[in-house]
């Protein structure tokens, strides 16, 4: 697992997608912070961990699209899947490349509180509970995404096909309040992401959340795995 | 020692691989020898556990691939149809990785080193993977299967690509390793399964057709009764000629080597040796034989021969009848 770790995280400097990401990453983190907090001259950050919801959308299938597709266009799969390591190994080791380069991302989001700090006094536990909070979401999208890419041999496919996923899952809640029959609502409200993920932005730290976003990532790696393992008996 | 029993691969309604059963001792150099499609390739990807087999099983030194994947993708070294290589990869960081990947105890960089050494890539092992040529890109793919010194190799089609000097360079080193390894390498090439390998299994529409040692199989199929013979005479009356010799099935007039002189493709029933009454009756007309030799069974051939048997077996009978009647005759004068 430590060797398909340090090839990933490597990778992504190699192909340019970690930088890529980074950037936008840092953009699209810092208009935020510039626009919610700033402007405003608030020590509440809460709006830019809200706002970068609707940027991982976009960030996240960068971030996951190569992963799995890649190795099957390049055949390199046939490498990682006769090496004597588990399938779960190697989902997982890839799963915590793409979270490095990720929390490298919401580290940056520190950085912005520090500022904040010079200023004014921060809520340094909620600032901390939207950090937990940004992780948590974007391991569960990582591994939505990785769930995608390992469907196709298409970098492009695994994009887009990631992207409409999460767009899906973020309006979920929204589908939910237009199906008439209850219990079904019930579910789909149960099942928003944006839901899950936005108490952490008003400071509320609530373990159900935690452990919802755990899950899904728990899901969504397992369905990685099982759809690795069905390749094999196609 | 890998052991594989009924080996069945089935994508949708097609059976890729139908059946298949071998062993392959250790210390032996096993050739896969058939067309494209096969099923060569599919077995090989069975064995290393790359794809799942629908019914059967295979053991690797023990382990069946199966029920105890780990343990028995440990002992394989596996070069597939396609080198898996990290293009964006310098040789050193990929070969690294493998290592790593492998979970390998030898000391990295000596053994590394002596791998590289081995394949002869030590003078491109700090380039990246993708500027490399394509004979290149092969030798990594194989000192990747060779990290890790494992056991059993399975190489597939390792010569694809490589130029003539290096073809023979890569053959010399798999028989050196075949010496202390298991090694299974496929190949649509008879001579250099010959070249290399001591038992050949052929394999065609994912049965195999033929299990024998390369002699054997080669002594069964090397063909006498085929003959390539440069004959100085009349081209009609050479063919008219040859054609009267009992045994033979076709006489076909190639093309004119020199002038005056054709290149006939003699064929006659199986198990007969013409050359002497070739001579003779050649000789009697003042005719000559300039070059004689027994042309040897193409691949084509042998699949003809051991995939479409009855019907050219039929073919022959008929002739070896002929022949029979004729020396009957013959012993009544």
């Amino acid at each position: 697992m430590s060797a398909i770790l340090k090839r990933e995280t490597r990778a992504y400097f190699d192909s340019l997608i970690g930088y890529i990401f980074l950037t936008a990453f840092f953009a699209g983190s810092g208009v935020l912070f510039g626009v919610t907090s700033l402007q405003y001259g608030s020590t509440d950050m809460g709006g830019m961990y809200s706002g970068l919801f609707f940027i991982l959308l976009v960030l996240i299938p960068i971030l996951t699209m190569r992963t799995l597709s890649e190795e099957k266009r390049q055949k390199t799969d046939q490498l990682l899947l006769t090496a004597p390591i588990s399938l779960s190994a190697l989902v997982i080791g890839k799963f915590l490349a793409a979270m490095i380069i990720y929390s490298m991302g919401v580290a940056m989001t520190l950085v912005y509180a520090v500022v904040v700090s010079f200023y004014g006094a921060v809520s340094w536990l909620t600032v901390l509970g939207n950090v937990v909070g940004l992780l948590l979401l974007g391991a569960a999208y990582i591994a939505v995404g990785m769930l995608i890419s390992s469907l196709t041999e298409n970098q492009v496919i695994a994009a887009i096909g990631g992207f409409a996923c999460m767009v899906a899952l973020y309006l979920i809640s929204s589908i939910a309040a237009i199906i008439p029959v209850r219990w079904i609502a019930r579910i789909f409200s149960e099942l928003s992401f944006s839901d899950r993920y936005s108490p952490f932005t008003y400071g509320v730290f609530d373990f159900s959340n935690v452990l919802f976003f755990i899950s899904a990532t728990v899901i969504f790696l397992f369905l990685t795995v099982r759809v690795l393992e069905r390749r094999r008996w196609s | 020692m890998i052991e594989v029993k009924n080996l069945v691969k089935t994508y949708g309604d097609k059976r890729a691989v139908a059946g298949i059963s071998f062993r392959a001792n250790d210390g032996e150099i096993l050739g896969f020898l058939g067309p494209n499609g096969a099923g060569k390739s599919t077995t090989m990807n069975i064995l290393t556990g790359y794809l799942s087999s629908t019914s059967g099983e295979a053991y690797i030194n023990g382990h069946d691939i199966l029920e105890d994947p780990i343990a028995a993708k440990k002992e394989i070294g596996y070069l597939p149809e396609f080198p898996p290589l990290y293009l964006d990869m310098t040789v050193k960081e990929y070969l690294r990785f493998v290592y790593e990947l492998r979970g390998c105890r030898l000391p990295r960089n000596t053994h590394l080193k002596e791998i590289c050494e081995l394949v002869k890539i030590d003078n491109v092992y700090n380039r990246r993977i993708n500027n490399l040529s394509k004979g290149y890109k092969q030798r990594v793919g194989l000192a990747q299967a060779l990290v890790g010194n494992p056991n059993v190799l399975i190489l597939d089609e390792p010569t694809v690509g490589l130029d003539p000097k290096q073809i023979i360079e890569i053959r010399t080193l798999i028989k050196k390793l075949g010496k202390n390894h298991t090694v299974i390498l496929s190949s649509h090439i008879l001579s250099e399964v010959q070249a290399v390998c001591d038992r050949i299994v052929v394999i065609n529409q994912g049965k195999i057709v033929a299990d024998d040692t390369a002699d054997n199989l080669s002594r069964e199929l090397t063909a006498d009764h085929k003959l390539i013979a440069r004959i100085d005479g009349p081209k009609d009356e050479v063919i008219k000629l040859v054609e009267t010799i009992p045994g033979v099935v076709s006489v076909v007039a190639d093309m004119q080597r020199e002038k005056g002189v054709w290149e006939y493709n003699i064929e006659a029933v199986e198990g007969t040796d013409i050359r002497r009454e070739l001579n003779r009756r050649l000789m009697s007309r003042n005719w000559y034989i300039l070059g004689l030799r027994s042309s040897e069974l193409s691949l084509e051939d042998i699949f003809l021969k051991l995939t479409m048997g009855e019907s050219v077996t039929e073919f022959l009978a008929g002739k070896a009848d002929d022949l029979a009647e004729h020396y009957e005759e013959a012993d009544k004068k």
